[in-house]
């Protein structure tokens, strides 16, 4: 037996709706070590062994980039990418992320939220328009991870 | 004002069925879904879906902050707040309202009004509407009192509450203050609220409820009764419109009842008022209002051939009531049931899982409401409502036939189901004569 794509989506849900920051798996020689975005690693571990494997989900309906995490947004609400109008976006392509990097504001009635890229590397891309709605999960960057 | 764009903020199938009725009206439709409800019918149903927030209800379908957000975001300009959920929460309709949203449901002063039960029940005896003897009680030494009054058996009920929690039955007097305590403490973790007031108990009691819209100036017409005596732990089961075996008088007394109620609070949209029909007096009492579209509506819709869905967008958009009083008319009868993924097997535990197969009935006099479909998941953060299957015909007998007939040919399969256990309710006996009380379920099964 081995791991179908739609089996790893189903685990990824489990894990994101369950109250459990990692997850190991063992099945016929296939393992599948899933974190949650922003828990502490757990001591020294493997590279997840499928590419986009981060455990956060983002199902909505936009393709990754072959080689990248998606940054997904936290909440619903109105994305910002520069702290305030006419200023420098926090991130553009090719910049260099840490996990706690700031890489946009969401605003969900008047209250600014931080969003963290959650994951260390470069920005590949930042399909999230400014100003406008994004859904919660809805990838707002992606990140080709060191 | 006028509505061109409606979030809906809700899922399952009363989600659909307000997608149905608002694009049969040339409304556009947004749908707030949580992460777990993505792929559902209805998020593909609607003109546009929107993720308010993770599968646990807090987080999305209960967050208020999220729901206007998304509703302001994308463009509405008007809230559908379905049934359960936020429905009835009055702060939710005040946000919706300050936001500049249309809150298509009550004024947040009526959701007020009607969610405190003993004010509600001040409310009801203002208007001259019976009320089951009882009243507030505020110290054990007042419960001794008034419970001396009302006799044995009597309810301990909670204020904030509904759906049978925080309800305690009390047979034996010197068991008042155990009952109070444990209904208080049960009020408080469900609702926020450990007040608690005493009720006569009504052992050969029916559950009828009155339909009711109003226009929100005063103006309030009914659309006849519905009978939901077929309940387990509380939870309805089968409804049907017209309640059987009713003296005109006391029928037409019902009608009168909640239409003064709601017409003294002006009333505004689509409500229900249930009553407490006691066989034996010959007498009825208040129980609450319910103050938005009820899952059973249907069964009032096939009789009187209105579209409550509709009627409650137009009221809203300030166009007032669909029709008067006497341009309502009944027509047959129609009986509904509730197909729920549970297992009556097992104590009716929840079968949450994906649906396999999903054959449901069609033909002549046969409704349903459902967004299930073959791959539809059941997850497990919500109610296990399924569909509900609705007949009608020319006579009681006729909608109950063809019910039946109905239910044989549905095929759900991947999740459990009440399906032949609603089949075999409407085969009892007791059931096919009419008529039985709310604690018919219980005692069959004991």
């Amino acid at each position: 037996m081995s791991l179908t794509a739609k089996d790893v989506e189903e685990i990824l849900k489990a894990l994101q709706d369950g109250s459990f920051d990692t997850l190991d798996l063992e099945l016929d020689g296939v393992k599948l070590h899933l974190r949650r975005s922003g828990a502490a690693p757990t001591g020294a571990v493997p590279a997840p062994a499928l590419p986009g494997a981060a455990a956060v989900v983002t199902a909505a309906p936009v393709e990754v980039p072959p080689g990248t995490t998606p940054v997904p947004a936290p909440l619903l609400g109105i994305f910002y990418r520069a702290p305030r109008p006419g200023e420098p976006p926090f991130v553009e392509v090719g910049a260099r992320v840490e996990a706690d990097t700031i890489v946009g504001i969401i605003e969900v009635m008047k209250l600014m939220n931080t969003v963290r890229a959650g994951v260390r590397g470069t920005v590949a891309a930042i399909p999230a328009v400014n100003g406008e709605l994004v859904e919660f999960g809805e990838a707002l960057l992606f990140v080709k991870p060191d | 004002m006028a509505i061109r764009r409606v979030l809906i903020a809700n899922r399952g199938e009363i989600a659909l069925r307000v997608i149905h009725s608002a694009r049969a009206l040339g409304l556009e439709t947004v749908l707030a879904v949580s992460a777990a409800d993505r792929d559902s019918l209805p998020a593909r149903q609607a003109d546009r879906s929107v993720c308010v927030g993770p599968a646990r209800s807090s987080d999305s379908y209960l967050n208020i902050d999220a729901l206007v957000q998304a509703a302001l975001g994308t463009g509405a300009d008007a809230v559908h707040p379905g049934y359960g959920f936020l429905a009835e929460r009055a702060a939710f309709a005040r946000r919706c309202e300050g936001a500049g949203l249309v809150f298509i449901g009550p004024t947040p002063e009526q959701l007020d009004a009607v969610g405190d039960k003993l004010r509600a029940r001040a409310a009801a005896e203002a208007a001259g509407v019976p009320v089951a003897p009882g009243g507030a009680v505020h110290s054990q030494r007042e419960a001794a009192e008034l419970a001396a009054r009302v006799g044995v058996p009597l309810l301990v009920k909670a204020v904030g509450g509904g759906g049978g929690r925080g309800m305690k039955r009390v047979d034996d007097l010197t068991l008042l203050p155990i009952a109070m305590d444990m209904a208080a403490g049960e009020a408080g973790a469900a609702f926020g609220d450990a007040r608690v007031y005493l009720e006569r108990y009504v052992a050969q009691g029916r559950h009828v409820e009155v339909q009711l819209l109003g226009d929100g100036r005063g103006q309030v017409i009914h659309l006849g009764e519905r009978d939901c005596s077929v309940q387990r732990r509380y939870q309805k089961l089968i409804e049907e419109a017209p309640a059987p075996g009713l003296a005109p008088s006391l029928r037409a007394a019902l009608h009168d009842a909640a239409v003064r109620f709601a017409a003294r609070l002006q009333y505004r949209g689509a409500g229900t008022v249930e009553f407490l029909v006691d066989m034996e007096r010959g007498a009825f009492y208040f129980l609450e209002m319910n103050a938005r579209i009820q899952v059973e509506h249907p069964v009032t819709e096939q009789v009187t051939g209105m579209d409550l869905v509709a009627a409650q967008l137009a009221i809203a958009a300030g166009e007032g009531l669909p029709v008067k009083q006497p341009a309502v008319r009944m027509d047959g009868c129609a009986i509904e049931c509730r197909i729920n993924a549970e297992d009556p097997a097992q104590d009716f535990m929840p079968s949450p899982g994906r649906v396999t197969r999903a054959e449901w009935p069609q033909g002549a006099g046969i409704r349903v409401d459902t967004h299930i479909e073959a791959g539809s998941r059941v997850p497990p953060y919500y109610d296990s409502l399924l569909g509900k299957i609705i007949a009608q015909g020319p006579t009681r007998e006729a909608a109950r036939e063809r019910l039946i007939d109905a239910l044989a040919r549905t095929r759900i399969e991947g999740v459990r189901t009440n399906t032949a256990f609603q089949a075999e309710l409407l085969a009892d006996g007791e059931f096919v004569r009419g008529g039985v009380d709310t604690g018919w379920l219980a005692r069959r099964k004991g």
